[in-house]
């Protein structure tokens, strides 16, 4: 199910939050709304953890993670990357990148198994990427805008795009992605999705602006009518046992 | 670009995504939402007013731009336009793209309009939309209007302009020029006087004005006066009437000038008998014996006014007996003359006695033997003038001739009605003291119709009018029509007002 919230009257929900299907990070908010809101939908599931990075609130747009790890930029202080791996599950690495763009959240955008990213990132954080979130990395634009991370989110059962993108760029993504994609917008046609959004595998939070057609474009694409935790780890162990059986 | 260099491009196709309020699908925008639900999201004439009182002058259709100025406009003009746009408050928030009028009915006192704006809203996107206007006039009487309702006589300046000459055809040729030139449009009143024509203004530039438009047409002398009218000691206000007295200088076309000896000097030794043959802003001398033109503005005339001898009420008819061309044709000063020695007689002598005048003329390239002419006759003229007094020996000669005379063509042509004709100005006629002697007025005026036709180059100041009456006879030779009738001026229609007075001044 998807939910309609604010942070501090803003309805950027996807700047102060990150969302994977193996934990949630917050931003530290004046007000504890927020954050009960997370807690409550996802309590019994994924740590729900309180932070910030390099001192700022905008933790969605300057970090990028997925169930294997997350990347923390540069500006991210000693005692907040302790903080995270105190808090993460074990098999979660935190990374820190040394990288000239640090809103990573912005360049990158990823699922468990693809991550499309920014054209000028470094070959060097490139390979980290691979290597800590365990994906295949794509350098990308959407609809002609280089900051991949902000105008489209994805999960790994579809994915939202700046309404914009042309319906062959619409196919290339899938393609690469290998979920389905469509065109859309959150907060009552705001191109930025990633902003207005966040999302994994079987809820979405977005920007309490967002009018019931587009959540229920979001709710079809993320295929998260049905979607419970339950089923999802079901199904993922019955793959997981295809896989290895 | 990338084609340019031959290079491979994707083809885009735009893709559609959901209007983010209704859910239809639709081509994506900056704002994400159809057509209809950015209607009903904003309005961009919010703000924008709908209705507008507007001022309006009944006795003069004139609208109120405020604080004062008073616009004339027609209904439905462009004017009317401009002027009901300009009256909205807010507007330049928006963009005008378009504005009509809505009909109304004119006695509505409604004026509607129909505006159509652009503007942007959420992020970039442009919304046009239509919305009308209405105007309510409300009578309002302009402060002129006002002022001559309450006194129709209230004036501030008076011009008053005069020539002292025996006749009035100098005021029918200004008539025209002013009427062309519009230069009257602001008069309250016109008087004719006697000698002259008064004209009243409401305000003292537009006697200003006037003023100096006749300086620019006529040699003029003029001089202002002021009588206090009331005055404020308060405020330091004071109301004056204004008094232009305007003197055009008596020297008309085709008079006889025994120069004073002063301007004759200093004009070079001209004369000291010339022709005036022509009178703008300054006054062209022609010696008819040297062929000699001189021309004499106003400042130089009134340093040293003098009078004519004779003047063109007295010309005298002669028949031309013989010509003797001396020079070949000659072109001085716009217009051609040829000396020659002929002999005239007075055609009231002709067939009574023998008196035949050998004299010079400058018309020889005209005149052939048999002709009529019109001359002024110095042998039987008893001229009491001081100037010519002074010029001790001056020998006079018996005539001078000063135009071919078209009797015999006029006489053909009596009784028919002319090609064209000539507006008149709206002039009251002043009683007061002596009554104008309408049949000399009118013949004057007949006088001054056939001048204009027997010189073209006097027309060119003048606007002609298509006569509609006319009808051309199918016995016309052709000749004898000297004003070429394509020059006409065939868009004007004449008010029933302005026909009537024409055919006033006609008969």
């Amino acid at each position: 199910m998807a939910t309609r919230l604010q942070f501090e009257n803003s309805c950027e929900v996807g700047v102060f939050s990150k969302l994977t299907n193996a934990y949630c990070l917050v931003a530290i908010g004046g007000s504890e709304n927020f954050y009960s809101t997370f807690e409550s939908e996802l309590a019994d599931v994924i740590p729900v953890i309180k932070t910030s990075i390099g001192g700022t609130r905008i933790i969605g747009r300057l970090c990028a993670g997925n169930k294997n790890g997350l990347l923390v930029p540069h500006t991210t202080t000693d005692q907040e990357l302790q903080h995270l791996r105190n808090s993460l599950p074990d098999h979660v690495v935190v990374q820190r990148i040394d990288e000239r763009l640090s809103a990573l959240g912005n360049c990158i955008a990823c699922n468990d198994h693809v991550a499309l990213t920014h054209t000028d990132l470094d070959r060097d954080t490139e390979e980290i990427i691979a290597d800590v979130l365990g994906v295949e990395v794509f350098r990308q634009t959407i609809a002609g805008n280089i900051l991949v991370g902000s105008y489209c989110t994805f999960s790994n059962r579809g994915g939202l795009v700046h309404p914009h993108t042309s319906i062959e760029d619409l196919d290339e993504l899938s393609t690469l992605l290998q979920v389905p994609l469509v065109a859309g917008t959150v907060n009552r046609g705001s191109e930025v999705i990633a902003a207005g959004m966040t999302v994994n595998d079987w809820t979405a939070f977005c920007g309490s602006d967002t009018t019931a057609t587009e959540l229920s474009v979001i709710e079809s694409v993320f295929k998260l009518r049905d979607a419970q935790p339950n089923t999802i780890v079901a199904e993922m162990r019955k793959s997981l046992i295809d896989t290895y059986g | 670009m990338a084609e340019e260099a031959g290079m491979f491009r994707v083809h885009q196709t735009i893709g559609s995504v959901l209007c983010c309020k209704c859910g239809i699908k639709m081509d994506p925008n900056a704002a994400n939402m159809c057509v209809k639900c950015l209607r009903s999201e904003v309005d961009i004439t919010e703000g924008l007013q709908k209705h507008v009182i507007i001022m309006y002058c009944p006795e003069c259709n004139s609208y109120l731009q405020p604080p004062r100025t008073w616009i004339k406009a027609q209904l439905e003009s462009k004017e009317l336009l401009t002027f009901c746009v300009k009256r909205l408050k807010n507007l330049n928030k928006v963009r005008l793209r378009y504005a009509e009028f809505v009909w109304t009915e004119p006695h509505s006192k409604r004026i509607k309009l129909k505006l159509r704006v652009q503007k942007e809203v959420l992020n970039g996107v442009v919304l046009e939309q239509a919305y009308i206007v209405e105007y309510v006039q409300q009578d309002h009487m302009c402060e002129s209007c006002s002022r001559v309702q309450a006194n129709p006589d209230q004036w501030v300046a008076a011009v008053q302009l005069r020539q002292h000459v025996s006749h009035r055809r100098t005021f029918f040729y200004l008539e025209q020029l002013i009427l062309k030139h519009d230069a009257a449009v602001r008069a309250i009143k016109i008087k004719q006087m006697d000698q002259g024509i008064d004209f009243f203004f409401a305000n003292r530039s537009h006697g200003v004005k006037f003023v100096e438009f006749v300086g620019k047409v006529a040699p003029i002398k003029s001089r202002n006066d002021k009588q206090l009218v009331s005055h404020d000691t308060k405020s330091n206000n004071y109301n004056y009437k204004y008094t232009f007295s305007v003197e055009i200088c008596p020297i008309c076309r085709e008079d006889l000038i025994c120069l004073p000896p002063k301007v004759a000097v200093s004009l070079g030794n001209l004369g000291p008998l010339v022709l005036c043959t022509k009178v703008s802003d300054s006054i062209a001398l022609l010696d008819p014996f040297t062929l000699r033109i001189s021309f004499l503005d106003a400042d130089q005339y009134w340093r040293t006014p003098f009078k004519s001898l004779l003047s063109s009420r007295q010309l005298v008819e002669y028949i031309v007996l013989d010509v003797e061309s001396m020079i070949s044709e000659v072109n001085v000063g716009g217009s051609s003359y040829a000396l020659a020695d002929v002999q005239v007689a007075r055609v009231s002598d002709f067939g009574k006695n023998d008196k035949i005048f050998s004299i010079r003329t400058h018309l020889g390239h005209l005149l052939n033997p048999g002709d009529y002419a019109l001359g002024y006759d110095l042998y039987g003229a008893n001229s009491n003038d001081i100037e010519m007094d002074k010029y001790k020996g001056l020998i006079l000669p018996d005539a001078i001739l000063i135009k071919k005379s078209y009797e015999e063509k006029r006489q053909r042509k009596r009784g028919k009605p002319r090609a064209w004709k000539l507006k008149s100005m709206n002039m009251e006629v002043d009683n007061s003291n002596r009554k104008l002697d309408e049949e000399k007025i009118n013949t004057e005026y007949e006088e001054f119709l056939k001048d204009l036709e027997e010189n073209p180059e006097m027309t060119f100041n003048i606007s002609l009018y298509r006569n509609k009456e006319y009808q051309p006879s199918e016995m016309t030779d052709g000749e004898d029509v000297p004003l070429p009738l394509d020059e006409l001026l065939a868009g004007l229609e004449l008010s029933d007002e302005e026909d009537d007075d024409d055919q006033s001044m006609n008969e």
